[in-house]
């Protein structure tokens, strides 16, 4: 059976996620739960940044719903093996919305590697990009190089769908915590949203 | 006007332009009427906690929105509520069709709708169960004004007595009798 080789080289998801944020502008970035958000937060807080400290799995909803509203902006949803293997039915769903604003990126270590590294179906049977492919979103690659990442990110918001991006990342965790304050994150998130009264009384 | 046109018309009332569903037989004319009108956008999840995170961004982005399911759904979403959407006091407009009483045929429906109302009351979500049209336009509509002033969720429980309940259960219950 013909099928695309995985990513040769382990990449490095903090060194990944600081390019990613180098070529941010104003786009909203929700983060899974987890080294994911963690190493958000280590690039530098952007207030366009949602770190999500449970709810594990719906990163990529959130951003849906964030895309949703704000079809202006571009919406970005961080995301790992685990997680995004939580919660597969949300591939299809954007697969059948297909909103031009999206960009999903999974950070896989094929590790649910904050629990003990016990090891996830996308370090054997599964291939993440392949199930993305086949939930409805074909513009879904591996990251192949750090180069190949900023190639890639080019075009985000560039075709007519979404776009899915996973890269095989080391077990490296990340090294700085988010503040876990779930109220405070929500309200600064909107305020750099420009919704509401969120900045009200800055 | 019936029950769910009412209904629609009070989110239109309060500008509510997105619904988040997983289809359900009691809903059906809720959903048609959403789907069949170009004021909502509506999204056809795949899980109930799904819908649950594409409301929570959605209102963060800006878009007033609802989500809708079955009693079985909302037992999917605990770990939705208690770890996003109540702790990030995201407002969440529940709209939950009421399985599991008056005339259930389905055991698993029975003890899955008992733990709804005992996981809201711990959450401390407000939930209301509607039981006939002549209060549920009031009902709905000043509690969707309070769930969005005070950044507090709220469910709305479609009792049988409003819907008339699911008809693949009326029909069992017929020949039953």
């Amino acid at each position: 059976m013909a099928t695309e080789p995985l990513a040769p080289v382990r990449l490095n998801r903090a060194i990944l996620t600081k390019r990613l944020v180098a070529k941010l502008d104003r786009e909203a970035v929700v983060a899974g739960i987890g080294n994911t958000n963690w190493d958000l937060f280590g690039a530098g807080h952007r207030p366009e940044n949602f770190y999500m400290l449970g709810s594990m799995g719906l990163a990529c909803p959130i951003a849906l719903g964030v895309a949703l509203a704000q079809p202006e902006r571009g919406v970005i949803a961080l995301e790992g093996d685990g997680s995004i293997l939580m919660s597969l039915g949300c591939l299809a769903t954007i697969g059948k919305i297909a909103p031009r604003n999206l960009t999903i990126i999974v950070w896989d270590n094929g590790l649910y590697q904050i629990t003990g590294k016990q090891p996830t179906a996308t370090a054997g049977s599964t291939d993440i990009v392949a199930v993305a492919k086949a939930a409805g979103i074909p513009n879904a690659q591996w990251v192949r190089t750090e180069a190949h990442f900023d190639q890639l990110l080019s075009r985000r918001f560039a075709d007519d769908g979404p776009l899915f991006l996973a890269a095989k990342i080391d077990d490296k965790p990340g090294p700085v915590q988010t503040p876990r304050d779930p109220a405070l994150i929500r309200n600064r998130f909107m305020k750099g949203l420009g919704v509401g009264n969120a900045g009200a009384l800055d | 006007m019936t029950w769910s046109e009412a209904f629609l018309q009070v989110l239109k009332d309060n500008d509510v332009r997105l619904a988040a569903y997983v289809p359900d037989n009691v809903l059906t004319p809720l959903l048609t009427g959403i789907t069949s009108d170009n004021y909502f956008r509506s999204v056809c999840a795949t899980r109930e906690d799904e819908a649950i995170g594409v409301v929570a961004g959605a209102w963060m982005g800006g878009l007033r929105s609802v989500v809708m399911m079955q009693t079985s759904g909302f037992a999917l979403i605990a770990n939705a509520l208690a770890s996003l959407t109540v702790p990030s006091q995201i407002p969440c407009v529940m709209v939950i069709s009421e399985r599991g009483t008056m005339g259930e045929f389905n055991v698993g429906q029975h003890l899955v709708a008992r733990t709804m109302r005992p996981v809201l009351d711990t959450l401390g979500i407000a939930h209301h169960t509607l039981t006939d049209e002549a209060t549920m336009p009031f009902i709905v509509d000043r509690s969707i004004k309070q769930a969005f002033m005070t950044q507090a969720s709220v469910a709305f429980i479609l009792s049988p007595l409003l819907t008339g309940g699911n008809p693949a259960g009326n029909a069992k219950l017929k020949s039953a009798g």
